[in-house]
């Protein structure tokens, strides 16, 4: 018998939870087929989040796509059939895969399984990424250097920690429903360890009283606690500066590991900072959206160690 | 002595990549500084230039930046002096961020003038803007300069000496890449930069 787990019609990461629900819920072994029939929209998080489906089964599960001929060709604008392909039996029409050239695709979905794909994507996105960011969502020039190390920092995490590959994917679209502004989006998921067992691995690491992955999360994004600080107290900073680029450009920035879920949430958004009791999922799933500026530019927090009268650095004694 | 990460990154990991970003390329990219500064023996000043340098990631900061600063400042570590030129405001947020987490500053040369990024208190920074600003200088005049004691002044210039922020010279302290007297060319505020 096959149990077929359906695709809410918009696939974010909040309905994604849905799709968690129903796998969950399907013993291990069993057989599945993936219904995304009825869907019409997928978020850069959502399209690599299936891919992390049909990697958390050990059992190939069937795939059925989009019939809406829009969806089913956005779809596969993204690259996300090119992949789905390898990972799912597909049921349902499928275009040809071609490159995508959609100016709101920055960067289709792209595996991410060593250091080298990571400077590939940076390399890739770069120009694409100043031209949106300063152009487009009105943000000051300083910005693109940040969203590169933020993505540089977001796919390392993978092939640091994830002891599997994953997937990254970066758009830009109009967040009607929550903001009502444009904003570009990076989606980074991978179906591997997970963020508990990663700090678990650390010789360091001290089983706590609570130990679960809402204080795995906690530990990693708000305390910067990897599994190699211990002997390197230089680890544990790309998380912390991802925070940090999120904070600075209003943005909002969420991680799912396992059973739950943290939030950095800006004044813009209503999320929880943090979610508990999921039902499981393997890995780590981040998504950052970064917002369209309006009215005037952030104050510039940089000033110099040197003197006040330099503009360069920032004071922090 | 200089040394142009950009050519080092091309040199070593790929020769098209212009962005330092992740971990083992930012490790690949400082042992082979290490080697060129080994072989060549621990000039005064080595000066890390990283204007042909796009991206730079956490990690690459922390690999190059942080680790040299930490080798150079241990006991036993390199003689001389590590000065750097070509930060931009890309770079700046990653390298505060790095030098902050393990407590070590940097002298960094921009536009002909001598910058002080990362962890410094109020002291240290006065006492390095006098250097700066008037170096060679002995420690009776930072003294003078600042209004403290005598014995307060050679003590955070001590201090600043030994974080390799500046240099001892017969004529006092200055900042390491300043040139004084020098017959040739010198750029910026009549300062010579190495």
């Amino acid at each position: 018998m096959t149990t077929v787990i359906s695709v809410p019609p918009s696939l974010d990461e909040h309905t994604f939870e849905h799709v968690i629900e129903q796998l969950a819920n399907t013993p291990e072994g069993s057989k599945i087929l993936l219904d995304a029939r009825h869907a019409r929209w997928a978020s850069p998080y959502g399209l690599t989040a299936l891919l992390c489906v049909a990697q958390s089964r050990s059992e190939r599960i069937g795939f059925a796509v989009p019939e809406h001929p829009d969806t089913v060709s956005y779809w596969s604008r993204t690259g996300f059939f090119r992949h789905a392909a390898e990972l799912y039996d597909l049921h349902g029409s499928v275009p040809r895969s071609r490159e995508a050239h959609e100016s709101d695709v920055l960067l289709e979905i792209t595996p991410i399984t060593k250091s080298d794909d990571v400077h590939g994507v940076v390399g890739r996105i770069q120009q694409k990424a100043a031209d949106i960011l300063h152009g487009q969502l009105n943000l000051e020039t300083a910005v693109t250097g940040s969203f590169g190390m933020a993505l540089s920092e977001s796919c390392q995490n993978i092939v640091e920690h994830a002891g599997l590959g994953g997937w990254v994917a970066v758009q830009t679209y109009k967040y009607t429903r929550r903001l009502g502004r444009r904003v570009v989006v990076i989606a980074v998921c991978d179906a591997g360890v997970g963020f508990r067992k990663s700090l678990e691995s650390s010789p360091g690491h001290r089983q706590k009283d609570r130990w679960d992955d809402a204080m795995a999360l906690e530990d990693a994004v708000l305390r910067a606690v990897s599994r190699f600080r211990h002997g390197d107290a230089g680890r544990g900073q790309g998380l912390a500066g991802i925070r940090r680029f999120v904070g600075r450009w209003h943005g909002k920035l969420t991680v799912r590991s396992g059973t739950a879920r943290i939030g950095i949430v800006p004044e813009w958004d209503e999320d929880m900072p943090m979610t508990e009791g999921l039902p499981y999922f393997p890995g780590a799933q981040m998504q950052i959206i970064i917002p369209e500026r309006v009215g005037e530019a952030p104050a510039r927090t940089r000033s110099s160690a040197t003197s006040a009268t330099s503009a360069r650095g920032r004071s922090r004694f | 002595m200089h040394i142009d990460v950009g050519t080092v990154l091309r040199g070593t990991v790929c020769d098209l990549y212009s962005n330092l970003v992740t971990r083992p390329t930012g490790a690949a990219v400082r042992t082979a500084i290490e080697r060129q500064v080994t072989e060549i023996g621990a000039p005064v000043v080595t000066t890390i230039d990283f204007s042909q340098v796009n991206l730079l990631d956490f990690s690459c900061a922390d690999e190059i930046v942080a680790k040299l600063l930490l080798r150079y400042t241990s006991d036993g570590g390199p003689q001389g002096f590590l000065t750097f030129r070509g930060i931009h405001d890309g770079h700046i947020d990653p390298i505060e961020t790095v030098l902050e987490r393990h407590a070590l500053a940097l002298v960094s040369w921009h536009e002909g003038e001598a910058e002080l990024f990362g962890y410094v208190d109020d002291h240290e920074r006065d006492h390095w803007i006098v250097v700066r600003d008037e170096g060679p200088v002995t420690a009776e005049a930072v003294a003078q300069r600042l209004g403290v004691a005598m014995a307060f002044a050679e003590e955070q210039l001590e201090r600043l000496f030994r974080r390799r922020l500046v240099m001892r010279r017969d004529d006092g302290y200055a900042v390491p890449g300043v040139v004084h007297g020098s017959a040739g060319p010198l750029p910026g505020n009549g300062q010579g930069v190495q």
